[in-house]
């Protein structure tokens, strides 16, 4: 179980650009480090998030072993309609968490 | 009649905390006393404040689940504790009166789940009983520290103290040589902090990750080459025991954010 | 540290001092994250871009002056557009000229964000300077930097 928590107004303007926030538990393991008998811990990242606004992905990030454990992201939306955001992690095998969220247009 | 007095005796010792208690020579004053996070760098301590960013919250949210789930037993955590949970955390570890035992948060959670929800423990340190430990915790956010020492648990203070202030590992260093002697120096890039819990669980850096005290105090006993103790052990209670006492006063500040 | 002069009035003693001191630099050696001499930063920006024009500007790159640990480091970007259909960030990427590997992660934009910023946090092998470089919808690319300060811990346990 990975928890996510999510940041997103209940409500904005029409046009207005809104800020969000997204953040997941996740290890990124980045298979560069050794484990107390000197073996190699397996890498186990996220490689993908995708936020989908009414069903289009309309940002996208693609993580590394760079990226810091438990990823957090902010960025930006214009909202023009009311519409179900959907935040998506995809991580190295295929395995994908995701979560919603409804922002309301006035 | 003696009993009531001496319950009496005990609830007026518990109103002034360290009143019966000996501090030693090299104590850090009461009104010197600072937090792990003023020995922090102003982001660390802004990310700790944020009530999104800090990403301890992804634990306090986990426990907030856990603790109305009920999945697994009829009964929940909320189904007993509602609003009563507020400022619990300050006053750990205590004494559980039936088994006559201090225990600390971690503790109490497990001996809640066996007493009242039929359930097994959760294994020290696992994200379960973190994110319990945290949500509980972060309850009592803000509030002061108030740990009691009664006459049922100066032995468990005492044996603290001991621990706090016995030079061990290849290094020979007592906790006290580092955090009540030279707090505030450097050590490599680091400044040395006074050493409280106040902070656990906490979102440590170094272990990119969410753990308990006893995680930390395992990792200083490591870090002066000492054999560290098993997390949850009476040795490592004792030991909060004596630095919740040590830090009263101090605000409860989990899910802090520690290097 | 090896300023052992003081060791006393620090109440240390010198002999445990030293011991820390010399213990302490071969775990500097095994950070969780550890500096890479084979860092493939230019085969990466060729991969990625080719050999086009990377210009300097537009792109603003925040990040702590000091940062007392490697393993998470706030990074906020944010690149001069004004995020329409015609002209637009489309993507951001985030390079690390010291990292096992240079590219820390990329992120796809499109006119919908209204406004080109992020934020992140991201891992740092060592003191370096972060590079951003953004491609518009115009085809060019530009380009900001920031140095951060990443200290060693002193009681580091793996």
């Amino acid at each position: 179980m990975s928890t996510i928590r999510l940041s997103v107004p209940e409500t904005a303007k029409k046009n207005e650009i809104i800020e969000i926030k997204a953040m997941i538990q996740h290890p990124m393991e980045t298979g560069y480090r050794r484990g107390m008998r000197g073996e190699v811990i397996e890498r186990d990242i996220i490689t993908l998030f995708e936020c989908r606004y009414d069903g289009e992905i309309f940002f996208e990030g693609e993580f590394h072993p760079g990226i810091a454990a438990n990823p957090f992201l902010s960025f930006y939306l214009k909202a023009t309609k009311t519409a179900e955001l959907v935040f998506r992690w995809t991580d190295q095998t295929g395995q994908s968490w995701s979560e919603t969220a409804t922002l309301t247009v006035t | 009649m003696i009993r009531l007095a001496a319950c009496l005796l005990i609830l007026l010792t518990s109103c002034s905390p360290t009143a019966d208690v000996t501090l030693p020579d090299d104590a850090i004053a009461t009104k010197d006393l600072q937090s792990g996070s003023a020995f922090l760098t102003e982001e660390t301590r802004a990310l700790q404040e944020d009530d999104f960013e800090n990403p301890g919250l992804l634990w306090v949210e986990r426990g907030a689940d856990l603790f109305v789930d009920t999945s697994a037993s009829s009964k929940s955590c909320a189904d007993c504790h509602d609003e009563q949970l507020k400022g619990v955390a300050a006053s750990y570890p205590q004494l559980d009166e039936l088994s006559a035992e201090l225990v600390n948060l971690e503790k109490r959670i497990n001996l809640c789940r066996a007493r009242h929800q039929d359930l097994p423990e959760l294994t020290y340190e696992s994200d379960d009983l973190l994110a319990l430990t945290a949500y509980v915790a972060n309850q009592s956010h803000g509030a002061p520290i108030t740990v009691a020492v009664t006459e049922e648990t100066r032995a468990s203070y005492e044996a603290g103290e001991a621990y706090f202030y016995t030079p061990r590992g290849q290094f020979n260093l007592a906790c006290n040589q580092c955090h009540n002697e030279n707090w505030g120096k450097k050590l490599r890039g680091d400044t040395i902090s006074q050493g409280h819990g106040n902070g656990f669980p906490a979102y440590r850096y170094e272990w990119q990750s969410f753990g308990s005290l006893h995680r930390r105090l395992h990792d200083c006993d490591t870090g002066v080459r000492a054999e560290p103790f098993t997390l949850g052990s009476q040795t490592y209670i004792d030991l909060e025991y004596y630095l919740a006492v040590r830090a009263n006063g101090l605000p409860v500040e989990s899910p802090a954010i520690r290097r | 540290m090896t300023d052992t002069s003081n060791a006393h009035q620090l109440g240390f003693s010198r002999r445990s001092l030293l011991v820390m001191t010399a213990s302490a630099l071969p775990l500097a050696a095994l950070p969780s994250f550890a500096q890479s001499d084979d860092n493939d930063i230019k085969q990466v920006k060729s991969s990625l871009f080719g050999d086009r024009k990377i210009q300097d500007g537009r792109v603003e790159v925040k990040l702590p002056p000091i940062a007392e640990n490697g393993n998470s480091v706030a990074l906020d970007i944010s690149v001069d557009s004004p995020m329409t259909e015609s002209d637009h960030v489309k993507q951001i990427v985030v390079l690390s000229p010291l990292n096992p590997e240079a590219l820390v992660s990329r992120y796809t934009l499109t006119p919908a964000n209204g406004k080109a910023a992020i934020s992140a946090r991201i891992r740092l092998a060592g003191s370096q300077t972060i590079e951003v470089i953004a491609e518009m919808s115009d085809g060019t690319l530009w380009r900001g930097k920031k140095p951060t300060l990443v200290t060693l811990a002193a009681c580091v346990i793996g």
